[in-house]
């Protein structure tokens, strides 16, 4: 039954081909872990986020008079709308987390390394994407957090110098946040930057196929081929082998995604912030504005550079340089072995800093700068910040030292588990 | 390295304990059940003849009372005063906004989700903290909401507060009772706790169900992921 | 077997979260309280006057009818394609010649059952209604030309194919009119 089926599609596109190539015969290392979970999630998150939006997109109007009453219209009138709401919020929380998990693991196990550093590439834009995306789509309830976050941000770029005020102006289409501004986030959110980010997701699967996927041991799995089939003896087919264990660990990330949407959608103010459940007023900033948790790290550093030559550019600079530098890490590692398994103790003391210095920073992020008192007139928490955004560069810049120092160890011919 | 990595957690450490010693008023916890349906209705009478009168909630509909163990033709004799208000309407205020603004200098605020913005706490506390303060132009005050533009709309039932300055720059300040209520303290502070619990019902009126539904999906989860477990557990007894 | 039943389950997970995708879909709480039921005050309509209520967006004609065009309803018979309202076009308490609770009072959702246009009112028989000596009073679709007789019967040979439709009513007193439910009746 299915076979004449398959035959007659195969006769005129690649069907059978693009399921050996990237399911049955794309032999994957046999020895993942934990964190190679993050990637699969991130793909179901985002298709998560595309279902759950366009289902909103049918309420929801952007319209600055109507865009905080539709949000709650949703929420009461529609129905399930509050559950297709709390998915699409949480969702866009958890999808942070996942990305997030997702680079951390790239950085132990050294997956941007020879020759993937186009994969890493492709990532770091999905994750400026994603970025991009959070930003527009949070202005869309169009509540106090949202509005006032979008008018601190779009005045950013307002910093750059000669060109900034035109530039902001440019991108607000007025000379504040308004209508004008929320209707073209609007399409920017459930249009271009959703396009642009399946592309890219898709550039990124096929160039993780063509070099085939790292592995906590960072070694190469195609070195040891079995001579008789030609096929990896370190690597299994991903499907079924992964495609089960991924399931489960969809599962596990469901309950986990469930539990918060169910039981806690506003995950204490963190995913949804008790100022946002105010309608946007142009005349009155709330006392304390924060960005969302996970921009709160650049926001940190933002802060924590001071104005020069009486401008706010260099931290604007600073943040932007903090996202640019990523991009660099293929180049900036120039260890011998690829995995955090094989490095020496310089590296991982290196990037124990580097993480605590950046949990640090998105933990200030959230908080006013007094929150840790004052010391000879200039706050305690502004000093920290300052601090770890050096250490947070430090590991940068440190790195092609560091790795080049560092005594590691001999990696093994074959992956251990 | 590690030098730097002791000197930022001592600074985490010590900072930690100074800010716990922070000033401001602490909020009394509004212990309330959003599953108790009687305390809600009372509450949901309580806000309908008394708030209703200047501010609005806007997207709360009446038939949403329903929610509530209400039924329509309760709704319409109970609730709603203007004849030519549906169940389906959502809850307008009595005074339009220009009357409200000249009366008050500000806009009654929208009530629809006042509970999400401010938290039951800080609602339940707000309503038992009025005080008579003839300095200002409703004579009354509000221990957590200095200077609010409303006046105590309960001072009938609850009776009339005063403070009592702990310092002599007014910086601290408790409150005392001056005159009785028509309820007593106790009774008072429980219509009060019914009228937050109402808030926090209309602030996300799904809320009930969506636990409801949440421990279905959750037990559903768990349930699959054991299977999950155990297919995977099967494909994988040969890979070594 | 585990594999497939661990499928199904999957599957009807998947199928459930999908399905409240397209629940959302229904109308919203705002839709029905549009389209709640409306209440119409019959004190005012003198006998040959019609007014036009809304209900789900949608008119609703209430035509009190004088004994004179209730006569002409036995002329129209004739001409109509379902004088006997056999096909169900309206709640069963108005299937009747006169389609009606009460004879005198007409309650009719005013979109002709052709392509949606809302017919114009033409009450007044013979030739001051414009469309000839011979009519007897109902409605005249401008869109393709369907006509109606005065208790909203579809005329022979015109494109609209069914009477037009009679919503749920009830009377809740006298002069009392309940369009959109009929709880009380069924």
């Amino acid at each position: 039954m299915l076979r004449p089926v398959m035959t007659w599609i195969d006769e005129r596109f690649p069907m059978s081909k693009m399921v050996r190539e990237h399911l049955t015969e794309y032999y994957a290392p046999k020895n993942f872990n934990f964190w190679y979970f993050f990637g699969g999630l991130a793909i179901v998150v985002l298709a998560i986020q595309i279902l759950s939006g366009i289902f909103l997109t049918m309420h929801y109007k952007p319209d600055a008079e109507k865009a905080f009453a539709s949000v709650e219209y949703i929420m009461r009138d529609v129905p399930l709308g509050w559950l297709i709401r709390y998915v699409h919020s949480t969702g866009a929380s958890l999808f942070f987390v996942v990305i997030y998990l997702h680079m951390f693991r790239a950085l132990l196990y050294g997956s941007y390394r020879k020759p993937r550093e186009l994969l890493w590439i492709f990532g770091m834009v999905i994750y400026l994407c994603l970025m991009a995306e959070a930003f527009f789509g949070y202005l869309l309830p169009w509540g106090q957090m949202s509005y006032w976050g979008a008018q601190v941000i779009v005045n950013l770029f307002g910093a750059v110098p000669l060109i900034g005020p035109d530039l902001a102006v440019w991108i607000r289409g007025d000379y504040v946040v308004s209508d004008a501004t929320l209707n073209r986030f609007f399409a920017l959110h459930v249009i271009a930057v959703p396009i642009a980010l399946l592309g890219l997701v898709v550039a990124h699967i096929i160039s993780l196929h063509e070099v085939g996927s790292n592995n906590p041991d960072g070694i190469d799995i195609k070195k040891n081929k079995d001579p008789a089939t030609g096929k990896p003896l370190d690597g299994i087919p991903f499907h079924p082998y992964y495609t089960v264990k991924d399931i489960f660990g969809l599962v596990i990330f469901l309950i986990i995604f469930a539990s918060i949407v169910f039981f806690a959608p506003e995950m204490g103010g963190y995913f949804l912030e008790h100022n946002n459940f105010i309608p946007a007023d142009p005349l009155k900033t709330p006392a304390h504005i924060a960005p969302v948790w996970y921009f709160t790290p650049f926001y940190s550093i933002l802060r924590a550079v001071p104005p020069m030559f009486g401008s706010q550019f260099p931290g604007v600079l600073a943040m932007g340089g903090a996202v640019v530098i990523l991009f660099l890490l293929p180049w900036l590692d120039r260890s011998p072995v690829r995995s955090i398994r094989y490095k020496g103790p310089l590296f991982k003391v290196s990037l124990t800093v580097f993480v605590i210095s950046f949990l640090l920073l998105g933990y200030l992020g959230l908080k006013p700068t007094n929150i840790w008192g004052q010391v000879g007139g200039t706050d305690v928490a502004t000093v920290v910040a300052q601090l770890c955004t050096a250490l947070y560069f430090l590991f940068f810049l440190s790195l092609p030292i560091v790795s080049k120092l560092d005594r590691t160890k001999a990696e093994p011919d074959r992956v251990t588990s | 390295m590690k030098l730097i990595l002791v000197m930022v957690w001592s600074v985490l450490f010590f900072s930690g304990l100074a800010g716990a010693a922070g000033g401001g008023y602490t909020l009394s916890k509004a212990n309330i059940d959003g599953t108790n349906a009687e305390s809600l209705q009372r509450g949901a009478k309580i806000f309908a003849d008394r708030c209703l009168s200047c501010h609005a909630a806007t997207f709360m509909r009446y038939n949403r009372l329903v929610d509530i163990g209400l039924s329509q033709s309760q709704i319409k004799q109970y609730f709603i005063v203007d004849d030519s208000v549906k169940v389906g309407d959502t809850m307008k205020s009595a005074i339009d906004a220009a009357t409200a603004k000249q009366m008050f200098g500000v806009m009654p605020p929208d009530l629809s989700v006042v509970s999400r913005s401010r938290g039951a706490d800080w609602l339940y506390t707000y309503f038992v903290s009025f005080y008579k303060d003839e300095a200002t132009t409703t004579g009354w005050n509000n221990l957590i909401f200095p200077n609010v533009a409303m006046p105590n709309v309960f001072s009938q039932e609850q009776g009339v507060l005063r403070a009592i300055y702990a310092t002599d720059d007014k910086s601290s300040l408790s409150l005392e009772r001056e005159t009785q209520g028509s309820l007593s303290a106790r009774a008072f502070d429980d219509s009060m706790l019914d009228l937050t619990n109402f808030l926090v019902f209309m602030g996300e009126p799904a809320a009930e169900k969506r636990k409801q539904i949440g421990s279905l999906v959750i037990i559903f989860l768990i349930i699959f992921a054991f299977m999950a477990w155990a297919v995977k557990r099967e494909f994988w007894k040969d890979v070594h | 077997m585990l594999v497939v039943s661990t499928g199904a389950v999957g599957a009807a997970g998947a199928l459930a979260a999908v399905s409240t995708l397209f629940v959302s879909m229904a109308p919203s709480e705002r839709a029905k309280a549009a389209g709640a039921p409306v209440e119409v005050d019959l004190a005012k309509l003198e006998p040959g006057m019609l007014i036009t209520e809304e209900w789900r967006g949608k008119p609703v004609w209430i035509l009190h009818r004088t004994n004179e065009m209730l006569g002409k309803l036995g002329e129209t018979a004739a001409l109509v394609s379902d004088p006997d309202s056999k096909l169900p076009m309206q709640p069963k308490y108005a299937t009747n010649i006169e389609r009606s609770i009460k004879p005198e009072y007409l309650v009719l959702v005013g979109i002709c059952t052709h392509l949606g246009c809302s017919p114009t009112q033409k009450l007044e028989a013979g030739e001051a209604s414009g469309l000839g000596a011979d009519w007897s009073g109902g409605f005249f679709c401008p869109c393709h030309g369907s006509k109606f007789d005065l208790a909203g019967r579809v005329y022979k040979g015109v494109p609209a194919p069914t009477n037009l439709e009679v919503p749920p009513h009830q009377f809740l007193s006298d002069s009392r009119l309940l369009i959109g439910d009929d709880a009380a009746r069924s």
